[in-house]
Order: C-alpha cells, then sequence, then structure tokens
C-alpha cells in the first residue's frame, strides 16, 4: 500500500486542526449552563395584551377627541380588541365617522339601534402585527437590560411565535435576574382621589367611573414575602408614563440613607409633569409601577424641571436594577416565565470534575482491556480512541458547539463505543489469520471486510443521534452533538489512522506475526 | 487472549422457540409493571419545580419537611441527593410569575436554618404547557429515530430484516423503560436521550449480526438459512461481548464517577446496553428466522 507519506500528512493537518482549535480550551470550549452555572429562561410573551393595551390607548385617545368635537356620545366602552360606541345625536353621525377614518386600526363591524350603537375592532391582520412588534420589541428591550445589567456573553434567542429563550451564563441569582428580565415596568404616574372614603369603596366593591383601586405593598417581617398593603383609589387614566423618561438612576438619599431612583422626564414629559403638579398642589399623585403603588407624595409645589424621586422601601440593588429597567424602558405586553432553569457555579464545577474523572477512569479501562485482549494491536486501538477525544474536542471549538453534562455522557459513550469499529477489524483479521493467511493479507481482508459492517453500524446509531439533535433543547442537544461528532471520528481514526500504523509497520519489515 | 474460542459453536437458531419464549414473557412482564407502577415522570414533562439545596452540615429531613408545610405548595417530594447534606425538593406546581416559587422555598429554609447554612445549587421549573410541549417532542423523536432507522435498514438490507431489527429494538426499549419504571428513577429529558441512544446502540449490534449473515449468505451455498444463521451469531459473538464489554465498562465508570446528577441516564444505559446485547444475539435473528416460517428454501438476504 502506498501513500503512507500522504496519509500522514492527513492525520498530522487533522491533528494539527484539532489543536488550534481546542486551545486555549477556556476560550474555544463553550460550557453549557449546567457546567459553569448560569440561568437559562423561556419566557413567553403575552402579546394579546399589547393588542388590548393598543385599544386602551386608542379608546382614551378617541374619547378626548370626542370631546373636543364636541360629539356627545351615550356610551364608549372597550373591552379586549373591540371599541362600542353609541353616539347620542343621529346628526353627529357625518362627523363621528370623519373622525373614526383617523383610526384605520380598527374595522367596523356593526352598526345598530337608534341612536345607532357603533362596533369597532382591531382588524386579525392588524392585531397580528401589533403582537408581532410587541414581540419584537420585548426581545429588544429584554436585550437592553441584559447588557445594561452586565452579564458576559448572554444569548437571547427568539422561538416560535412569542417566546423568548435567554441563557445568562454566570449569573447565580435567578430571583434578581427573573425580575430584572421579567418585569414589565411600566411607570404610571395617576392622581389619587382622597375625596371618597377609600374603606367604604373597598368594602362596598363600587368603584366610580374611571377609577380603579391600587394597592401598596409592604413586607411581611415574619415571611420575607411582600404582600398587599393599603388601597388607594386612583384614576385610571395615568397623567403621565415611563415613555417619556430620558434617564433614571438609582441614588442614595441624603438624609435617611435610603435608596431612591431619580428619573429625569423628556420635554414634552416635563411639561406635562409641570402641568400636573402645578393644577394640584396639596393632592397626592401615586406613582404606580405594573399595577403596584410605589408611593403616593403629596404635590407640595409646581416641579417644572422634569425630575422625580421614586421612593419606597428599596434596598440598593432593587433601586438600581429598576433604574435598569427603566432606562430600558418597559415591555410591550406582560411576560410568563415557561421554564426556568439554574445552576450554580459550584454545582457546574463538581460536574465537570466527576464528567472529567469518569471519562479519564473510563478510557483507562478500555485501555486495560483492549491491551491485554488484542496486546499491541489493542494499545494501538487506543491510541486511536484518543486521537479520536482530541478531534472531538476539536470539532467542538471549531463549531462552537456546547459542551453539557449530558454531553460529558456522550463521550463517555463514544469512549466505549469507537474501539467497536477497531474490535471487529481486529476480530476479522484474528478470523483471517486462522485461516493461514499471511499477516499482510489478513490485515487487508480484516480492514476490507470489517469496513461495510462499520458503516452500516455507526449509520444507524448516527440517525438516532441527529434525531435527538433536531429534537433537542441545551442539554440533549449537547449530548447528541458530542455523540454524532464522536461516531464520525471514530470512523476516522479506528479505519483510516490505525490503517496507517499497520501499513507504517509492515513497510517497513518483514513482519511474519501479528500482536493481535 | 481469547474470552470466546474461535471455532464455538452453540445451537442458538435451535433454541430460538425457548428465546422468543423468554423474551415474550420479558415483555409482558415489562408491559404489566408499566401499567401498574407506571413511570415518575419528571417536572420536564409534567411541569413543576425543583430546587436542589445543600446544607453546610447535616440535617434532619424532617426539619426539611415541617420548615416547608407553611408554604402552599401542594404535592410536594423532598428527597436525599447524593450525600446527606443535599436534598431534591420537587414540587407539581410550576409558577408563571417571575417571582417564582423557588424564591418562597428558599426564604422559608432561611428563615429556619438560618440564611448562611445552606446553597441553593440548582432550581428548575418547567410551566405545564413546555411539560406537553416537551412530552410530544419526546415522543415524536422516538418515532422519527425509528422510522428512520427502519428505511436505512431496509435500504441496506430489506425490509424484513428492517422489521426484525425493529422488533429487537422496541423489545430492548420496552424493557429499559420498564426497568426504569420499576426503580422508581424520575423520567426526564435526559433519560429519553438515553433512551435513543439504546436505539442507536442496539442497532448498531443487530446490524453487525445482521451483515455476517448476508456476508456468509452469499458464500455457502451448501448450508441450509438456519445454519448459516447460527454461524453468523457464533462468528460475531466474540466482537459482540467485547464491545459491549468496553461499552459497558465506560459506563459503569460514569454510573458511579459522573455524580448523581447524570446518574440516572448512566443507570438507563446500563440497562439498555445489557438488554440491546442480549436482543441482539437471540431475539433479532430469531424473529427473522421466524419470518420466514418454515420455508428452509427462502434464503435470500
Amino acid at each position: 500500500m502506498g501513500g503512507l507519506r500522504w496519509r500522514l500528512g492527513v492525520i498530522l493537518c487533522v491533528l494539527l486542526g484539532a489543536g488550534y482549535y481546542i486551545y486555549p480550551p477556556d476560550e474555544r470550549i463553550n460550557l453549557g449552563l449546567d457546567l459553569q452555572g448560569g440561568i437559562h429562561l423561556v419566557l413567553e410573551v403575552q402579546s394579546e395584551k399589547a393588542v388590548e393595551s393598543k385599544v386602551e390607548r386608542y379608546y382614551n385617545e378617541v374619547k378626548s377627541e370626542l370631546k373636543s368635537k364636541d360629539i356627545r356620545v351615550r356610551k364608549i366602552v372597550s373591552k379586549g380588541r373591540s371599541l362600542t360606541i353609541q353616539i347620542h345625536r343621529e346628526n353627529d353621525r357625518t362627523r363621528f365617522l370623519e373622525l373614526m377614518k383617523e383610526y384605520p386600526d380598527f374595522i367596523s363591524t356593526k352598526v345598530s339601534g337608534n341612536p345607532p350603537v357603533y362596533s369597532f375592532k382591531i382588524s386579525n391582520k392588524n392585531a397580528e402585527k401589533i403582537k408581532e412588534q410587541a414581540v419584537e420589541q420585548a426581545l429588544e428591550t429584554i436585550r437592553n437590560r441584559i447588557d445594561q445589567f452586565g452579564v458576559r456573553e448572554p444569548t437571547l434567542q427568539r422561538q416560535g411565535v412569542r417566546r423568548i429563550i435567554i441563557q445568562l451564563p454566570g449569573v447565580d441569582d435567578p430571583a434578581r435576574a427573573k425580575s430584572l428580565i421579567g418585569k414589565t415596568a411600566l411607570l404610571e404616574f395617576k392622581m389619587v382621589d382622597d375625596t371618597k372614603n377609600v374603606s367604604q369603596v373597598v368594602e362596598s366593591g363600587e368603584i366610580p367611573e374611571g377609577f380603579q383601586l391600587l394597592y401598596d405593598m409592604r413586607r411581611d417581617r415574619g415571611t420575607g414575602r411582600t404582600i398587599k398593603g393599603r388601597p388607594y383609589l386612583v384614576k385610571k387614566e395615568s397623567s403621565l408614563t415611563g415613555n417619556s423618561l430620558t434617564d433614571a438612576r438609582a441614588t442614595i438619599g441624603d438624609r435617611f440613607n435610603e435608596p431612591y431612583v431619580s428619573i429625569t422626564f423628556d420635554g414634552t414629559g416635563s411639561d406635562i409633569f409641570d402641568r400636573i403638579t402645578s393644577n394640584n398642589i396639596g393632592r397626592r399623585l401615586a406613582i404606580v409601577l405594573d399595577g403596584v403603588i410605589h408611593s403616593a407624595p403629596t404635590i407640595q409645589e409646581r416641579i417644572s424641571q422634569g425630575q422625580a424621586q421614586i421612593t419606597g422601601s428599596f434596598t440598593l440593588e432593587e433601586a438600581s436594577d429598576l433604574a435598569i429597567t427603566l432606562r430600558a424602558g418597559a415591555l410591550p405586553a406582560p411576560v410568563d416565565v415557561l421554564e426556568e432553569r439554574n445552576v450554580g457555579p459550584s454545582l457546574g464545577s463538581d460536574s465537570i470534575r466527576s464528567g472529567i474523572i469518569s471519562i479519564i477512569t473510563g478510557f483507562v479501562l478500555v485501555l486495560v482491556f483492549m491491551a491485554i485482549y488484542y496486546k499491541l494491536s489493542g494499545l494501538i486501538a487506543v491510541l486511536a480512541l484518543l486521537l479520536n477525544l482530541v478531534i472531538l474536542s476539536g470539532a467542538l471549538g471549531l463549531f462552537g458547539a456546547t459542551l453539557t453534562l449530558p454531553g460529558i455522557a456522550g463521550i463517555v459513550l463514544t469512549v466505549g463505543m469507537a474501539v467497536d469499529a477497531n474490535v471487529l477489524i481486529f476480530e476479522r483479521i484474528r478470523e483471517e489469520l486462522r485461516l493461514g493467511k499471511t499477516v499482510r493479507s489478513a490485515i487487508d481482508s480484516g480492514f476490507g471486510k470489517a469496513f461495510l459492517t462499520i458503516l452500516d453500524a455507526n449509520v444507524t446509531t448516527l440517525i438516532a443521534a441527529l434525531v435527538l439533535l433536531q429534537f433537542g433543547t441545551g442539554p440533549i442537544k449537547g449530548f447528541a452533538v458530542t455523540l454524532s461528532i464522536g461516531i464520525v471520528a471514530s470512523m476516522f481514526t479506528a479505519i483510516f489512522c490505525t490503517r496507517f500504523v499497520y501499513d507504517s509497520i509492515l513497510s517497513s519489515k518483514d513482519v511474519r506475526s501479528l500482536s493481535i | 487472549m481469547q474470552l470466546i474460542r474461535p471455532d464455538i459453536n452453540l445451537d442458538f437458531v435451535g433454541k430460538r422457540k425457548i428465546f422468543l419464549m423468554f423474551s415474550l414473557s420479558l415483555i409482558v412482564l415489562s408491559i404489566l409493571v408499566l401499567f401498574s407502577k407506571g413511570m415518575n415522570y419528571g417536572i420536564d414533562f409534567t411541569g413543576g419545580t425543583l430546587v436542589q439545596v445543600q446544607f453546610n452540615k447535616k440535617i434532619n429531613i424532617s426539619k426539611l419537611r415541617t420548615s416547608l408545610k407553611p408554604l402552599p405548595l401542594g404535592d410536594t417530594v423532598i428527597q436525599n441527593f447524593g450525600s446527606e447534606r443535599e436534598f431534591l425538593i420537587r414540587v407539581q406546581k410550576s409558577s408563571r410569575s417571575t417571582k417564582g416559587l423557588e424564591n418562597n422555598i428558599k426564604i422559608a429554609i432561611e428563615n429556619n436554618f438560618g440564611k448562611d447554612s445552606f446553597k441553593i445549587r440548582r432550581t428548575e421549573m418547567v410551566g405545564p404547557k413546555v411539560g406537553a410541549d416537551l412530552r410530544n417532542k419526546a415522543l415524536s423523536s422516538m418515532f422519527f429515530a425509528l422510522i428512520g432507522i427502519l428505511i436505512y435498514v431496509s435500504f441496506r438490507f430489506r425490509f424484513r430484516q428492517a422489521i426484525a431489527s425493529v422488533i429487537a429494538l422496541i423489545h430492548d426499549v420496552l424493557i429499559t423503560v420498564a426497568v426504569f419504571s420499576f426503580s422508581g428513577k424520575e423520567f426526564s429529558l435526559p433519560i429519553v436521550a438515553a433512551v435513543l441512544t439504546i436505539i442507536g446502540y442496539s442497532l448498531n449490534d443487530t446490524i453487525v449480526v445482521f451483515d455476517r449473515i448476508r456476508e456468509n449468505n452469499l458464500r455457502s451455498r451448501r448450508q441450509g438459512f438456519f445454519e448459516v444463521v447460527n454461524m453468523s451469531i457464533n462468528q460475531t459473538l466474540s466482537r459482540t461481548i467485547l464491545t459491549s464489554g468496553t461499552t459497558l465498562v465506560a459506563v459503569l465508570a460514569f454510573l458511579f464517577l459522573g455524580g448523581e446528577i447524570i446518574s440516572d441516564v448512566a443507570f438507563t444505559l446500563v440497562v439498555g446496553i445489557i438488554a440491546g446485547t442480549y436482543s441482539s444475539i437471540y431475539v433479532a435473528s430469531s424473529f427473522l428466522l421466524f419470518s420466514y416460517g418454515s420455508n428452509e428454501s427462502a434464503k435470500k438476504i
């Protein structure tokens, strides 16, 4: 068999290539979250809520437009995706329809009664558009928040229509990370109505039109959990929202050393805030975050510089996280946590250690087994196995694949299975030798006859591994990756490389017996 | 060194009815176990929350239980995990809120054992919707793996062989899953991966035997098909046992040294490898012969 040099060249190239992609291992080999510790989150954007809040916004706009155009209405109701308006006077009809033309997102679904009741609905097409935007915007906002939080190499990925997969390596405070990412962070300023007796409203359950009941939160000293606090009767319509923010910073107060968040409004926001404060001196303005009242200070004086403070019993950490979420902006719709997996760094390093120990132990056991059973040939096979592991690691580096704990299981399995090709070949060679063939021709036909068997056997395992790859979420994918690479690499090392070793031995001298 | 004498000639084929009966009773037993004991599905499939907590020193598990009693957690399982300081808390409930149940669990433990007396090493929460998704994916992946293998084997051999090997596979998977069910271990996503690997592995063995049958069949026109099959099993016996041996050795190392989290995967692999080795020696070929009935002349493969 010629071409020894050429084959040596191929093997060296592969070895060098693998070495290049392994070194330095810390940078080249991506460790999965289960090995390096970190948080894996799957969120689902409740995008229907984005449609509803758009309808709510239109509702407010339409209402004030109607007022300013002096079109009187008997009733105007928004519910889910629909808006129902009954005008008071028949002869306002043209002007009303003219006005509604400004809102092309709505399609008219029904007109009935006298005076006429108009029903509008967000068309399905537009609703889908709004939902799509909501998911995109949520992804963007979350990315922003994570960037500001400062996570090394986070991954954010959209999955399907409404889901977002987030991976934060090295983060080991899941509660904090989740509240930072998943908080809607809708900041609203709402006027408190102190003219009515709140406890009476709570008792009777009769909330006046245009108002709502909101609560503040307090921390239960016993359990440490936050629970519902006092009720407030506030205006449903918010005077100002977090959309008008340009900046938010966590600061520590001079007087009580209490952390708070100072916010700065943009131009329009400052004007609105100026107007609210000057018109309502002596009344209370509630600062509402995600439907919970943080504080409701009494307006002492007109504030025209466009600055405000959010106080509440924050820790400094909470204050700075809140500042981040406010800076990054509110999520267009709330998100649900569908799945969460979090591994602490100590468990990760434990797993790496025991993984490496078991790979080495498995390897040594196989080595001993092969050396006893096949002597020198067994050692050649083990050498091939070693090469296989090097290629496997190199391939992980090359493809940027992630090594997970099940991935280590895949490597261990590879250690056990990769020698199979050599076992098949060796058994064949032994058979041929028993038939009285010379060493050279026994090796020739041993490799030749075993080849198809090895191919068939490996392809079937590969099929199972590839299905896994398709199916896989994180860790399982890692298993499929190492298993697939291991199988393919074993074809190269066990057939090509061991054959090369035999051929070089045979070419240098006349071999009469084979250590097998 | 040799474990199996080269001139070995055990009569596998002649005793195939015994093996088939044995396998059949194993399968019946497996199905009985599966139906009576069922699967202990993990949170991957049912949805729920899991918290792995490690204390600085030994603690009493019943104290841990009482400390979590006041929480509205529903079905809760608390068990030792690996060492006496480490516990796994499994709750049927999952929470959609970003605050999370695990935080409440953490606070409850803090209040009872002190703030720095423990570490939360791992938490997992799977919502019910995702659980259903994962379950469907797991089932469809098994299905597609089997179909893919069926196609490949029919292409490389014949449909009859493909059917025989898939039956051997189902045999292996069934037994593995039944042993798993019997052990009461938790059926999770990585276990699905392990079972799929068993499918690939067991087939690997079967293919080697079939391959030898095909080769011998072309060569020896004098022998009957039964004889050829028997000879082929004997010839590959040494290889089958060796490869299973090395694989088993590696996986056993993993079972004992790989750590608690992955030990169930290793356990599944061990069971599957044993079942797979048995089935490729006894079941696949026996079924192949069975499919030909007593028609000895049908020896094309």
